[in-house]
């Protein structure tokens, strides 16, 4: 008998399988997903969970009888009451009647299992694209790409290349004409041969004389000189870096209740999720305003309450203040997402616009302007677009900028909104990047 | 160790190590081998972790199979079942092969494996060596190279005409995997091993004798045959049960290395064919097996109360049989009616009642309930199994009754239950469910028209008036289409000749 611990071998031997079964049902598992995903709370957006999927695409037909119909015919444990010639009525249809029912694999019409949390975002933000991912900075010291290149004279030993070195040790060889190691020990031989059959003197001291010489040249030459040895050299690339930094600003004045700021979160998190999975750097920047505006952290931007009038030009120039210190535009994609009821002080709004068109917009990859209500507010048919101040003087941003905006009452509406922001486009008709 | 002293514990609490193991296989052999008298493979223990034992679910137990997204289906499942907690793993997997490869689980303490050992590593073994099904069937000592070289095969398949390509002909082939086995033995199947060689010189062969000018040569006329059809249905082997088997070899269209993957598919599946027709006698013995090792352990001091007593909680869940009308129904348990069996077997030997010597005269009172199990374990299958030793007192222990269902009759209608007058029919009817023959439809190629269009027709012989499932048959029907490369044909007839049923299927992509 043996014992083998198996338990140390490498897992995960149905990943490749798992990978396969996830490819076939893709579309169904997307609408799965993405169904889920308006169930879910907002910590868990971006983990991953059960999902069922209907069985029909990765149904595996075979050829069995219908269960249904003909003379059929049970043996049945655990008879208690029954005897011979007794009627039974038949059992609702799917009662599980019948011996011959578990095998077949019809009853169930879904399929539940799990997904990780990377598969499942993959899923959640597949087909959604970041326009204008131009920028890529080459970023500090640390992020280096060490690629082979070429060979060096120089190097630590386990860099040794066997092959190059014997190439140049061959060439070296060859041209200072090394004796060859077979070439002596015919010598030698034909020396013994001599000595053995004694006489020829001469014959012998010149061979003898021969070999010497050879003998001393080849140690003169060695089979492998410092010279021949080559390492594989390594060479360090600075390695370029998509950095993007994401601007949330929210108007935190009374208006905004908290039905509206957890819209807005949901919004931010989806964004904040979205910008990590396609940039290995993301900083994030809470600014918040009434009539005035700063910079907080996310704690503070969610939850503390602030009194005041309501003048949106102060998170803009708040925010440009923050690119010209921190964020040289060169250096960083910049993405801001605004939220807000509305609301703002009307003669602020041209001021807002102003700065909008001739600041922000141009450093900006994307702008996102999402104005949060009520669930039950304007929700009769016809009610058209929204007429809040700040809606109206974003009507008239120029087209061709970056820049984006939605209405969302509904947590429901979040993921669709989402989507429709950052849908792949073909090409061309993406918005424009500053 | 066999310097261990008779009574001495062979262990204490719940922990194990590799040496426990090792005593413990030793002293279950001791029982087993001297005492039984059984006969296992050499075996070889593995442990293995959960999510290893998830890795097995998904691959029908075999430590290697070839990839396709069907396993990942059956992975996803259950992972999902048991990360919720609605379904336990099993404590261990067992193949047979030889040595027989043990899977058993680290979470497992030691009492479980013991039983673990016991029932796998001797009671199962020992059944996969001797039964005569097995024997027949199985090539213990070539399967896992034979999967080795199917993985490769298949792999190799997917690096040259496509993953999608291949993926599409396995679907196929596991569609028709059902009747892909040969049920009665013709020529001793080519062991394994060989038959990996065979593929190799087969396509090397075909290669050098390759010569294009052939395909130029003017075919002369054929004779016209009076018994053209019979010719033809007797060059072709039809009837032919064995649908792989067929599209195999004489499928017009198909590139060798489909008809090798088809091949793989097939070949496979039998090995698998024996597992199916023993599952009652297969549990059976092995929970016999493990229930008198564990027992004999108890009585000779080797293990303590509270093991034995853990021992038999467990057992008890595994030979569980809930009543008809019990939520927690799915069908007669086959390791309790196996078990069940084994020990009534065990009973007629030792201590025979009046009635157990009417009903079966050849074993009652012999004596020797080892020598005739082992006998039993050797030379039936289920079928026969049930139908030859399903004694009177086990059908009243379990409380069967048989119901008949026709259609026709406004209710069920209970046909026999466990007295006098109904055991033979009980017998017999519950045989009949264990009969694979009876309980997978009969499907066969009937006939092939090469002359006209090639239509190839298949025939499925109704039982009891019970037609295929319509929506799985199209589907299934289409791959043959798809394989055969021409219309197909399946008419559905009962024995009286009345047609209850028609499906037609067209390749919509055909393999080429």
């Amino acid at each position: 008998m043996h014992i083998i611990d198996r338990r140390l071998n490498p897992g995960g031997k149905s990943f490749a399988n798992r990978q396969r079964f996830l490819r076939r049902a893709r579309a169904q598992v997307r609408k799965a997903v993405r169904e889920a995903s308006g169930t879910r709370s907002i910590k868990d957006a971006g983990k991953g969970g059960e999902i069922s999927i209907p069985t029909g695409g990765v149904h595996e037909p075979h050829l069995h009888r219908s269960r249904h119909g003909g003379m059929r015919d049970y043996v049945l444990p655990g008879n208690k009451k029954y005897i011979e010639g007794d009627g039974i009525p038949r059992p609702e249809q799917g009662g599980g009647q019948g011996s011959q029912a578990s095998d077949s694999g019809e009853g169930e019409d879904e399929f539940r299992f799990a997904l990780t949390d990377e598969e499942y975002l993959d899923l959640y933000l597949e087909d959604l694209e970041l326009p204008d991912l131009a920028k890529r900075q080459i970023a500090g010291a640390k992020a280096v790409q060490w690629r082979q290149a070429g060979f060096s004279t120089s190097g630590p030993p386990s860099r040794i290349s066997v092959p190059r070195t014997l190439r140049y040790s061959m060439s070296r060889r060859i041209a200072l004409k090394r004796p060859k190691a077979e070439e002596i020990a015919a010598l030698r031989e034909e020396i013994e041969k001599l000595e053995r059959e004694g006489g020829q003197f001469d014959a012998l001291q010149a061979l003898r004389l021969d070999l010497e010489q050879r003998l001393a040249r080849s140690k003169r030459i060695p089979y492998i000189d410092p010279v021949d040895v080559r390492y594989r050299r390594l060479e360090s690339n600075p390695k370029p870096i998509a950095k993007a930094v994401m601007f949330c600003l929210m108007d935190v004045s009374g208006s905004m209740n908290e039905h509206m700021k957890d819209l807005a979160k949901r919004f931010y998190s989806l964004l904040y999720l979205f910008l990590n999975r396609r940039y290995e750097h993301v900083d994030v920047v809470f600014i918040r305003h009434t009539h005035e505006a700063s910079e907080v952290d996310e704690q503070t931007f969610f939850y503390s309450r602030e009194t005041g009038g309501t003048v949106v030009s102060t998170a803009l120039f708040k925010m440009a203040e923050i690119v010209r210190d921190r964020y040289p535009v060169d250096q960083w994609n910049i993405y801001a997402a605004q939220a807000s009821d509305g609301d703002n002080t009307s003669s602020d709004n041209a001021v807002v616009l102003g700065q909008l068109k001739d600041v922000i917009l141009p450093i900006c990859q994307y702008y996102a302007y999402v104005e949060v209500g009520m669930d039950d507010e304007d929700d009769h048919p016809g009610a058209g677009e929204p007429s809040t101040n700040l809606w109206r003087a974003y009507r008239r941003v120029p087209v061709d900028a970056p820049f984006a905006m939605r209405k969302v009452r509904h947590r429901r509406d979040i993921y669709p909104v989402f989507r429709e922001l950052f849908a792949r486009r073909p090409e061309g008709v993406s918005a424009e990047g500053a | 160790m066999t310097t261990l002293a008779e009574n001495k514990l062979l262990f204490k609490g719940a922990d194990w190590d590799f040496d426990l193991i090792k005593r413990v296989h030793e002293a279950c052999g001791e029982i087993g081998i001297n005492e039984m008298g059984l006969d296992p493979y050499p075996n070889q223990i593995e442990v293995i972790t959960t999510e290893q034992m998830l890795d097995a679910y998904a691959s029908t137990g075999m430590p290697l199979f070839y990839r396709h997204w069907s396993f990942g289906k059956e992975f996803a499942r259950n992972e999902a079942l048991y990360r919720k907690g609605y379904q336990g793993l099993a404590y261990e997997i067992v193949i047979n092969s030889n040595p027989c490869l043990v899977y058993i689980m680290e979470e497992n303490s030691a009492t479980m494996q013991t039983l673990v050992i016991a029932h796998a590593g001797y009671g199962h073994s020992h059944f996969f060596k001797n039964n005569y099904v097995f024997k027949q069937w199985t090539d213990a000592d070539g399967i896992l190279d034979y999967l080795e070289f199917a993985r490769a095969y298949i792999a190799k398949c997917e690096d040259r005409y496509g993953q999608e390509e291949v993926e599409r002909m396995l679907d196929a082939a596991h569609a028709l995997q059902s009747h892909g086995v040969h049920r009665f033995p013709r020529k001793r199947m080519a062991d394994l091993r060989s038959e990996q060689k065979r593929e190799e010189e087969r396509r090397l062969h075909g290669e050098q004798l390759f010569n294009d000018l052939w395909r130029t040569v003017p075919a002369g006329k054929r004779k016209p045959n009076k018994d053209e059809d019979e010719r033809r249905k007797a060059l072709l082997g039809l009837p032919e049960e064995n649908l792989l088997y067929f599209l195999e070899k004489t499928a017009p269209r198909l590139a060798p290395w489909q008809r090798e993957i088809l091949r793989v598919v097939r070949l496979i599946n039998q090995y698998f064919y024996p597992q199916r027709q023993t599952k009652v006698m297969n549990e059976g013995c092995a929970t016999y097996v493990h229930h008198r090792i564990m027992n004999r352990l108890h009585e000779k001091g080797q293990i303590d109360d509270g093991s034995f007593l853990e021992f038999i909680h467990s057992h008890t869940g595994v030979v569980l049989q809930p009543g008809f009308d019990d939520r927690r129904y799915s069908g007669i348990n086959p390791y309790a009616l196996g078990f069940a069996m084994c020990c009534d077997i065990e009973r007629i030997c030792t201590k025979p009642t009046d009635e157990d010597r009417e009903w079966m005269p050849d074993i009652a009172g012999n004596n020797d309930p080892y020598g005739t199990l082992r006998d039993i374990w050797a030379n039936y299958r289920d079928e026969s199994f049930v139908s030859q030793f399903l004694s009177p007192a086990c059908i009243r222990d379990f409380g069967l009754f048989r119901v008949v269902d026709d259609e026709e009759q406004e209710e069920m209608n209970v046909a026999a239950i466990h007295d006098e007058r109904g055991y033979r029919k009980i017998r017999r009817a519950l045989s009949k469910h264990y009969d694979i023959a009876y309980r997978d439809p009969d499907i066969q190629i009937v006939d092939v028209d090469l002359a006209g269009d090639r239509k190839l027709i298949l025939g499925h012989r109704v039982l009891d008036g019970i037609v295929l499932e319509e929506g799985d048959t199209q589907k299934v029907l289409q791959h043959v289409a798809d394989l055969w490369g021409y219309d197909v044909k399946l008419v559905e007839a009962d024995d009286s000749g009345v047609v209850r049923g028609e499906h037609t299927a067209s390749p919509r992509r055909p393999f080429m």
